[in-house]
């Protein structure tokens, strides 16, 4: 899939921008032990734009996503959500987001529908919202069929676009995705990218980690992180004029080749 | 914008959060045990089955069962006395003795499990006393059969005494006294059943429980819990309610397959034997939550709750190896098992018939247990989450 052709696929990202600040990092860090996963990282994140968190397995993603969902305390340096402080207002932070896990976040022995009424009922939605919501999410997605099916039935990328649909469910002001389009096939990266615009057209702000290079194009801004430090944040087309690139693979691959810790490098300290 | 934040929130519908989000986990928790086959077993089969197995291995046939008789009288009262008892259908005078030495000799030969003794002047002492004994010794190292030997006996007796006293004024009464020989507080059926309950209840609550949250972090769907504004005690409490439930439900079959099935009488109070099994499932409950809030995987979580906790109380509880013949260390480690506390209450109150005033200090204990395990896996709950 070339640049372009994505292009046509999918509207220009949304640029945000005019409208705000509602993440902000100055600083972040966590350390475990010794071992500094996220090493003061420093961002911000406008309203209703689609900003790329991107970096190699093990480059701190998740480390510094869980630090913003309140899931996990930073060691130093500050984070504010939704205009919350990530240290002491977590509890307002969750009101504000949805968060799609890195690992699978649905109940496989759970139908469709069922898994539905459960993330919205923990949100504590009135049930003629709930019923609502549902018929138009399965409409959405065109699972009528499957309402009443297992989970654990339905092929991964249905499953990853119902998810993303559950963490979206309550109308969140930003949504965390954790690498949604993992092991997901072409097609449905495809598919679960408009559905990632449609969300951020109606004023979500989207925060998504991922390691497709060629999904960083669909992104407004990205930020490149390696061995837990930010080291290049603009949009696509910035960064792959200031690294003097074709592709954002490229742009990736001049970034990553300091890195000292990854999947593939025997000397990752962890 | 931040302004516009806290509008945001203080205008979205999160006011009086609670009772739904609580009653839509609760629904979803029933859906994965009503799912789950092998957990639908654990839960419900595994009490039955383990009763049934008890009962059945304990129930012997006490059909024309061999007694000896020791008549020291040998007048008619007692010949019409034993006549009676060898007329039941369930003894079978087999042996004439006449020392109580021989008695011993008999039962270790195993064939007879009782012997009836009548004191000397046995006619005489109901004539002029309205009054006379009777000794029934039992074989009790099988104290199933002991126990129903001994009752029938003394039925068979009370029922002549009633027949002799009928055509009088005065009654006359026959003095039964048994004596359990071997196993004189009848161990075996009666300290089974408390010691299922407690194993049940333990491995309901305990290890379902932690393995179910286990599972939760594993899969992922607690982080997502976590991130939703439902208070982490409040997940903690509604994962454990449907244990709780079920827990009840177990109570309930055990103490009616001990009654109807094995003859276990309930000799205390009902309610408060309900209240102390609800006690021990809070304590179980939270030793799981904390199990779980320490385990990565429910390997781990199993092996836990297996070495930390079956272990011990099948060792240390009292149920299998009475803790007053262990050794002085070993003595102490056991006041550490909540089961032997349990185990001493229902014993208690089931067996002995006691109430509350005698146990006061075991429920204390086990109350004690409760709220440390509780309040150290709320703890590490919010820890984990910051
Ligand atoms: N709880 C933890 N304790 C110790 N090390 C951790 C922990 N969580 C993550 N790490 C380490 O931090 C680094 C970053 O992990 P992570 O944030 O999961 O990376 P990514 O999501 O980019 O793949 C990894 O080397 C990982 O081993
Ligand atoms: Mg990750």
């Amino acid at each position: 899939m070339s640049s372009t052709s994505n292009k046509n696929i999918l509207n220009t990202p949304p640029t945000g921008g005019e409208r705000g600040t509602v993440i902000k990092a100055d600083k972040l860090t966590k350390r475990f032990g010794d071992f500094t996963a996220v090493d003061q990282i420093s961002f911000e994140v406008n309203k209703g734009e689609i900003f790329g968190f991107l970096g190699a397995n093990g480059a701190g993603k998740t480390t510094a996503m869980r630090m913003l969902c309140g899931l996990s305390l930073p060691t130093s340096g500050t984070g504010r959500v939704a205009g919350f402080d990530v240290y002491k207002e977590n509890e307002k932070i969750k009101r504000n987001i949805g968060y799609m896990s890195q690992k699978f976040s649905l109940y496989e022995d759970l139908t469709v529908k069922e898994n539905i009424r459960f993330y919205a009922g923990i949100y504590g939605k009135s049930d003629k919202f709930i019923k609502d919501k549902t018929e138009f999410i399965l409409k959405q997605l065109h699972m009528e069929n499957e309402a009443d099916k297992l989970v654990k039935a339905l092929p991964l990328g249905w499953r990853q676009k119902l998810a993303f649909s559950v963490a979206i469910f309550h109308e969140p002001q930003i949504v965390f995705l954790d690498e949604p389009t993992g092991g997901v096939d072409p097609v449905t990266r495809r598919e679960f990218w408009s559905m990632i615009y449609q969300a951020a057209e109606s004023g979500i702000t989207i925060f998504v980690t991922t390691h497709y290079m060629d999904e960083a194009e669909y992104c407004s801004r990205v930020s490149i992180m390696v061995d837990g430090r930010i080291d290049a944040l603009d949009t696509p087309s910035q960064l792959k004029k200031s690294y003097q690139a074709k592709s954002m693979d490229e742009v990736f691959l001049k970034l990553a080749r300091k890195a000292a810790r990854s999947e593939s490098n025997p000397t990752k300290t962890a | 914008m931040e302004e516009l934040a806290v509008k945001r929130t203080s205008n979205s519908p999160f006011r009086g959060l609670g009772g739904k989000q609580f009653v839509s986990f609760v629904r979803k928790e029933f859906y994965h045990i009503l799912r789950d086959k092998r957990t639908m077993f654990i839960l419900l089969g595994m009490p039955i089955v383990q009763i049934i197995i008890f009962g059945f291995a304990l129930t012997n046939e006490v059909k024309n069962s061999g007694i000896a008789v020791y008549d020291q009288s040998k007048d008619a009262a007692t010949t019409s006395l034993i006549a009676e008892l060898a007329a039941s259908r369930y003894f079978d005078v087999r042996q004439d003795l006449f020392s109580y030495e021989e008695i011993e000799k008999i039962f270790r030969r195993g064939k007879i499990k009782l012997a009836v003794v009548f004191p000397p002047h046995f006619k005489e002492d109901l004539q002029h006393f309205n009054k006379a004994q009777v000794q029934i010794i039992a074989d009790a190292s099988d104290p199933n059969v002991a126990n129903t030997l001994t009752n029938y006996a003394t039925a068979i007796i009370m029922d002549y005494q009633q027949r002799i006293t009928n055509d009088r004024k005065l009654p006359y009464t026959i003095d039964t006294e048994t004596k359990m020989l071997y196993n004189p507080e009848l161990k075996g059926a009666y300290n089974f059943v408390p010691g299922v309950m407690a194993m049940v209840l333990l491995l309901v609550c305990t290890m379902m429980t932690a393995i179910t949250i286990v599972k939760e972090k594993e899969m992922g769907t607690l982080e997502v819990m976590l991130v939703s504004p439902m208070k982490p005690l409040m997940i903690v409490i509604a994962k454990a309610v449907p244990y709780l439930m079920l827990s009840a439900i177990n109570i309930a079959s055990i103490l009616l397959l001990s009654v109807f099935v094995l003859g276990v009488p309930v000799n205390g109070s009902l309610a408060l034997l309900a209240l102390e099994s609800i006690l021990f499932t809070l304590v179980s409950l939270s030793l799981g939550l904390l199990i779980s809030s320490g385990a990565e995987s429910q390997q781990t979580a199993m092996f836990i709750s297996l070495v930390a906790l079956f272990l011990p109380t099948i060792m240390l509880s009292g149920f299998m190896f009475p803790v007053e013949n262990m050794p002085l260390p070993l003595r102490i480690v056991s006041n550490l098992v909540p089961a032997k506390w349990y185990y001493t209450i229902v014993k208690s109150v089931m067996i002995k018939g006691t109430g509350l005033i005698t146990i006061w200090k075991e429920t204390l204990i086990l109350a004690g247990m409760m709220l440390f395990f509780l309040t150290m896996a709320i703890k590490s709950f919010k820890i984990r989450l910051a």
